[in-house]
């Protein structure tokens, strides 16, 4: 039988209900009461599923992810490419979405964290995160996860660091803790949660990350 | 951030037919992007260059290196030849930015970033002469601690960023520039001008030209390394760097050096007069001082960062310590 003392707001989830309330006010930033110049029209591939948009050529690809096709995974910290919570795969290569304009990536196929799991069975590196406790408010995660799932492919391409020891050599890099934190210099955390981080991607190292 | 036209091209011709009026081009996005949140820069037009094939690194005949000017930072410090031959620069491009700012930032791009004084980026400091010519230096009297000691006005005090053009100076870069009417080459020690009165004018480069590209010479020596000294030992502007290559011959004779200063000056800072006074000499730490000493000769610091001149001194002495060894810093 209902419950009839049930608000209508306990069906809602967390973020449907953020999504309703903030909606009249999710001008996007580059609005502000300006109309674009004109529009383009783009395809983009994000998580694999093509998108045709007609874009504000002033709309950065944070906001068109976070804005326009509602996936709130990444996150907007400094919004001026200083603490990679923005960071996203485009074209097999990571980037600060905040800094990239959407009508730049016309055609590119982009992966955010919604995209790195299969189903329900979590990416390793997220279960990783997950094992050893590798965040704390959570608010930076999805950029350090998409960040630690690229240093791992570029250890194994063999792309050096300001600390590996000889550029001359080729051949995939071995993951240390002193490469890890450099390689991740671009995530800030400010939980400080870094220990539990390296940990999570020093345990990702020896398995096969797709 | 106001409106503009955007437009994409996928050549050079289309590229330099397209600048007009106060449109600018847009490579990686990473500094011109975030200048345009801060309404710092407002152009009314990007042409879009991100995607012009001039993605290629040559070897060249002459044992040179011919680098596309939309080429990434990060291929760039990846490319096996700029790793055996070229490692300095390696060490630079790796030093500068974050993984993410250096997957995106194009090579070209880097070479025309703008400073990160703080007054420049802000607006509401209306006192910028660099942002609006004419309207004072807010940094001479405010928090100068980032700033020059070297090459400055008192127009403006504001530093070069790059770590990468640092090792390119030291390496004596050439940058080729096209234009519809042509295209010519500007040696990178000739490239950059002083702030003097018009530092909102910062290179050679005219509004209706393009780089296409960076030549680097054969390296003059196998001895080199790109010292960076920071506040944080990773993802931070340099408070002071040095780019170093040096031909050593044995007897720890100094046939040749090349010394850049970056974190100092309104450009990467190159005195041809130390360099000369160390060929021919000794590799040891007199040598090293007095080269250091004729770079730093009118080293004055500001009111918040006097303590640069002696971590300049220092750090030139140290990096050219590193690169002598014999493995020269690798």
């Amino acid at each position: 039988m209902e419950d009839e003392t049930k608000s209508p707001l306990d069906d809602l989830t967390r973020r449907a209900f953020l999504a309703t309330t903030v909606a009249a006010s999710a001008v996007p930033l580059v609005a502000q009461g300006t109309a674009p110049a004109h529009t383009v029209a783009c395809t983009l591939t994000v998580n694999q599923v093509p998108h045709q948009l007609k874009l504000d050529p002033r709309l950065t690809l944070l906001d068109l992810l976070r804005e326009r096709l509602g996936l709130t995974g990444t996150k907007k910290g400094c919004d001026h490419g200083q603490c990679g919570a923005c960071t996203v795969i485009v074209n097999g290569e990571r980037i600060n979405s905040c800094l990239a304009l959407a009508v730049s990536h016309d055609g590119e196929a982009i992966t955010t964290i919604e995209g790195l799991a299969n189903g329900d069975a979590l990416h390793p590196v997220q279960e990783a995160f997950l094992t050893h406790d590798g965040f704390q408010c959570g608010f930076c995660t999805p950029g350090q996860i998409c960040s630690a799932v690229s240093v791992l492919k570029e250890a194994r391409r063999g792309m050096p660091s300001a600390v590996t020891a000889d550029l001359a050599a080729t051949g995939p890099i071995t993951l240390t803790k002193a490469e890890v934190r450099e390689r991740m210099s671009g995530n800030l955390c400010r939980c400080g949660a870094y220990t539990n981080i390296v940990a999570a991607i020093m345990a990702s190292t020896g398995g096969d990350i797709a | 951030m106001r409106p503009f036209v955007y437009k994409k091209v996928t050549t050079v011709e289309g590229a330099v037919n397209s600048i007009r009026g106060d449109a600018r081009f847009l490579g990686g996005g990473t500094n011109l992007v975030d200048l345009m949140k801060t309404g710092t820069e407002q152009p009314s037009e990007l042409v879009d260059i991100s995607r012009v094939p001039l993605m290629n690194i040559e070897e060249q005949r002459n044992g040179g290196l011919r680098i596309g000017a939309t080429v990434r930072n990060s291929a760039l410090a990846n490319h096996p030849v700029v790793r055996q031959r070229y490692p300095v620069l390696a060490q630079a491009l790796l030093s500068g930015a974050s993984p993410q700012i250096r997957n995106m930032a194009t090579v070209g791009g880097n070479l025309l970033q703008r400073t990160r004084c703080y007054y420049f980026y802000d607006p509401s400091y209306v006192e910028c002469n660099k942002r609006t010519p004419g309207s004072g230096c807010a940094a001479l009297q405010g928090q100068n601690r980032m700033h020059v000691i070297l090459g400055g006005s008192e127009s403006c005090i504001a530093t070069h960023p790059s770590d990468m053009a640092v090792a390119m100076m030291a390496l004596d870069a050439v940058v080729r520039v096209q234009s519809a009417s042509g295209e010519h080459a500007i040696p990178l020690m000739k490239f950059y001008r002083l702030p003097g009165t018009t530092p909102h004018i910062e290179t050679e480069l005219k509004r209706d030209e393009m780089i296409v590209g960076i030549d680097l010479p054969p390296v003059v020596g196998r001895h080199s390394h790109y010292l960076k000294v920071r506040d944080r030992n990773s993802y931070a502007f340099a408070l002071v760097s040095v780019a170093a290559v040096m031909d050593v011959e044995a007897g720890n004779k100094i046939r040749e050096a090349r010394i850049a200063l970056g974190g100092v000056a309104p450009r990467p800072w190159r005195i041809p007069e130390a360099e000369k006074a160390l060929a021919g000499q000794t590799a040891d730490e007199a040598a090293f001082k007095n080269a250091a000493d004729i770079l730093l000769k009118d080293a004055k610091g500001q009111r918040h960062n006097g303590f640069k001149v002696e971590l300049a001194r220092r750090s030139i002495v140290r990096a050219l310590t590193i690169a002598s060894t014999p493995r020269g810093g690798q």
